[in-house]
């Protein structure tokens, strides 16, 4: 897409040691809706290794939960087009036949959904989804099916599994069906898990357990990890990089540690900011002024002009994402001379105290 | 166990008292205890804090809350009324005081019909002013939780997961209730929309006089916002006190367990791994442990603790506790070697 963009990659290639699973390259959404074709998503560029795990964040509604739906093709009805490539292994998914992604789908491909209550089907009883999922793609009888969906299920932290196998989803509690919805997602062993916000529903125990667990399986199996989250302390304590989206773009990719003391974009920062750690109790908490631009107007030049405190003129053209060094890319062409406070600013914030006396 | 106190507080908006909720499992053989013998009150304009596991109960004490579910035994009183003593008209009339939102948004928005009109149905409901008028306020409270006139057009699948719980939001505003329930409704909010979200509800509470019920698994956000906090253990409260001191002082050891889990947002070189992992028996609400429903996943637990049901006891002014050894010196987060 951009200029510079296959060198440096190329680069990161060879610092990571490995070929990468997934190549997005240019990918964008579009939809058709009443009010016209809308473009959801654009020039989205991101690479992630076998066994990586990367945290997707930014604000809501800026493409995250559309771009995890696109990589296993599973866009709504009023989808009007895709653009770019979605290279699975050396598979474009973006023009591969729909038997071919049936095939990828759950078996090499896995995600979990943002919202359990829909992806579960009502009628049917927990057990007998995840068996079935297994069944699709293995050879394997019922019995079996059945047990090994019990072993996940007690995997997922699932409290006296064999009780629950048989239950169906509204008699669960909402982590519960969370869990479900994970065992399922994890029960053929897939190479790539793309999990939209997989324990926001959960308590933070349940949380450090399933984190643990996707960490686990990621580093012994090399499953990779797409992790799409809100939560900057998952991030952190899961993933090993982390991509910044606004507005329907990638504004910023770096190591979670590089993004987190010093990220490199105005947005990156100002999320970062607005922590409630960060806040005295019951003070008002720090937000991003203004909101994002709705799709249907996208402003041109930096989409994040408006809101912006250090924008300026050259901020009115179009924006690329570009090399930063060390495998960073951001998309801001103030990059270099702004020095953006991180999680950690200022020095004696709340949180920094808290550490220190656990 | 004995009530936290008998009778109602002056300034209770809602009593609960010995609260229990039961459900039939599938193979209807078994029942499960979803809420245990749980007393409290809300007060007044506080925003009460629920935490605590996953499957411990929250959700269901939030619905019966708003007698969305009748409780198995136990009473729930509404500024100390029975409610459903009232006759059934009155009864309706009151429940619009006593609202509830939800995680799934989508459970609460009709996927036929557009943002608008889900936001206007409610004031359509309870005959609230005219068509006008309620247009009116139906936008102002889109415009309040950060979705822009455009959005009313729109249907619930053409919104991401944190614009459709930002319109549910809305909906339940726009009848102004005195209570309400908030079921993890930050949770699919990013941090820039969720502190919004907090702050309008913060202004809302301070212009209207509101009182929250407030579950999350976000401590973050329950430390921010709330006055008092509680937490939930399969079924019951192990701890209820100011959340100040919950989240400084914590005297159950699942509260520790809980507060030293919250994952941080900090570069590897300065975590710490101060995390105290529960091992153990993840026991199930069909057949709760005896004794200390913990003690199959508590690092302190002793023999007395199989034998004898912890009492719910105020250790301190205003801070209650289910647990025989709270007021040991040991039960920090420093110390969690296990006894
Ligand atoms: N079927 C659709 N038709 C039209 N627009 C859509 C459709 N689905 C999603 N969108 C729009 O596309 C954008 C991206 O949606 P997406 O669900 O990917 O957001 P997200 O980043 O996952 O947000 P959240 O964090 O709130 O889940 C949003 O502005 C949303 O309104
Ligand atoms: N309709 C139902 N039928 C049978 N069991 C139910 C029903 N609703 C809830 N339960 C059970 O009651 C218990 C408490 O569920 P509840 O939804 O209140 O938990 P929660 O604390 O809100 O959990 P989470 O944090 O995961 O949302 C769980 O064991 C759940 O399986
Ligand atoms: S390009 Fe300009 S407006 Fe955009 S983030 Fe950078 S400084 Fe701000
Ligand atoms: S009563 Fe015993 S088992 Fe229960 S929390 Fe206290 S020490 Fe642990
Ligand atoms: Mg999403
Ligand atoms: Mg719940």
């Amino acid at each position: 897409m951009e200029a510079g963009q296959p060198a440096q990659r190329r680069a990161e290639g060879v610092r990571d040691g490995a070929r990468p699973l997934l190549s997005v390259r240019g990918l964008g959404i579009r939809f058709k809706t009443a009010q016209g074709i809308w473009q959801a998503t654009r020039r989205i560029d991101f690479d992630i290794a076998p066994g990586e795990r990367v945290g997707i964040v930014g604000e809501s509604g800026c493409g995250k939960t559309i771009t995890g739906l696109s990589i296993l093709r599973l866009l709504p009805g009023n989808f009007a087009g895709l653009d770019g490539k979605i290279l699975f292994d050396g598979v474009d998914l973006a023009s591969c036949s729909a038997r071919q992604m049936r095939a990828i789908r759950g078996k090499r491909i896995a995600m979990i959904f943002q919202e359990p209550m829909s992806a579960l089907d009502p009628v049917f009883t927990v057990g007998h989804q995840i068996a079935e999922t297994l069944r699709v793609h293995s050879n394997i009888g019922q019995d079996e099916a059945r047990a090994r969906t019990l072993e996940m299920l007690r995997r997922v932290g699932i409290a006296s599994p064999e009780r629950r196998i048989d239950d169906y989803p509204h008699q669960l509690s909402g982590g519960m069906r969370q869990r479900v919805m994970i065992a399922a997602s994890l029960i053929c062993g897939p190479q790539l898990l793309i999990a939209d916000e997989p324990t926001t529903a959960l308590d933070v125990t349940v949380q450090a357990q399933i984190l643990e667990l996707l960490r686990d399986i990621s580093e012994t199996s090399k499953t990779a990890l797409m992790l799409i989250t809100h939560d900057l302390g998952v991030v952190a304590e899961t993933c090993t990089r982390m991509i910044t989206m606004y507005a329907g773009e990638v504004i910023e990719d770096a190591t979670v540690d590089e993004a987190l003391v010093r990220p490199l974009h105005p947005y990156t920062s100002g999320l970062l900011r607005s922590l409630p750690h960060l806040s005295p109790r019951h003070g008002r908490l720090p937000s991003i002024p203004g909101r994002v631009p709705s799709i249907a107007e996208m402003p041109s030049g930096c989409r994040f002009r408006a809101r912006c405190a250090h924008a300026n003129r050259g901020c009115e053209a179009e924006q690329t994402l570009q090399d930063a060094g060390g495998g960073r890319r951001v998309r801001c062409h103030r990059f270099a001379e702004l020095n953006l406070p991180g999680a950690l600013h200022p020095p004696g914030a709340p949180i920094a105290a808290k550490v220190a006396t656990q | 166990m004995t009530a936290a106190s008998a009778e109602p507080r002056r300034d209770a908006i809602v009593s609960v008292r010995d609260l229990q909720v039961r459900f039939q499992t599938s193979d209807r053989r078994a029942t499960v205890k979803a809420v245990d013998g749980v007393n409290f009150d809300v007060r007044r304009g506080e925003t009460f804090g629920i935490i605590g596991e996953s499957g411990s109960g929250k959700t269901t004490i939030g619905r019966a809350l708003v007698f969305l579910l009748n409780p198995s035994a136990g009473a729930i009183l509404h500024d100390g009324i029975d409610p459903t003593a009232l006759p059934r008209r009155e009864f309706q009339s009151h429940r619009r005081d006593y609202q509830i939102i939800f995680q799934d948004p989508n459970a609460a928005l009709n996927p036929r019909m557009t943002i608008l009109a889900s936001v206007l149905e409610p004031l359509e409901l309870a005959r609230i002013g005219n068509r006008a008028e309620r247009e009116k306020l139906a936008r102002e409270a889109l415009e309040r939780v950060g979705l822009p006139q455009e959005f009313g057009a729109r249907y619930p699948h053409q919104l991401s997961g944190g614009q459709k719980q930002r319109v549910v939001i809305a909906r339940a505003l726009t009848l102004k209730p005195k209570l309400i329930v908030c079921d993890e409704v930050v949770a699919a909010l990013d941090m820039s929309i969720r502190g919004d979200v907090l702050n309008l509800f913060a202004d809302l509470q301070r212009d209207l006089g509101l009182t929250y019920v407030f579950i999350t698994h976000d401590l973050a956000v329950v430390s921010h916002i709330s006055e008092r906090v509680a937490v939930m253990y399969l079924g019951q409260f192990v701890e209820l006190g100011p959340t100040e001191e919950v989240a400084e002082r914590p005297l159950h050891p699942y509260t520790i367990a809980l507060l030293s889990a919250e994952p941080r947002p900090l570069p590897s070189s300065m975590r710490q791994e101060s995390r105290i992992v529960l091992q153990g028996e993840v026991p199930s609400p069909i057949d709760p442990p005896s004794g200390c429903r913990f003690r199959t996943r508590c690092p302190h637990a002793q023999p007395l603790c199989t034998d004898r049901v912890p009492e719910w006891r105020e250790l301190k002014p205003d801070h209650w506790v289910a647990c025989h050894f709270a007021d040991r010196p040991n039960f920090s987060p420093n110390n969690n070697a296990g006894a």
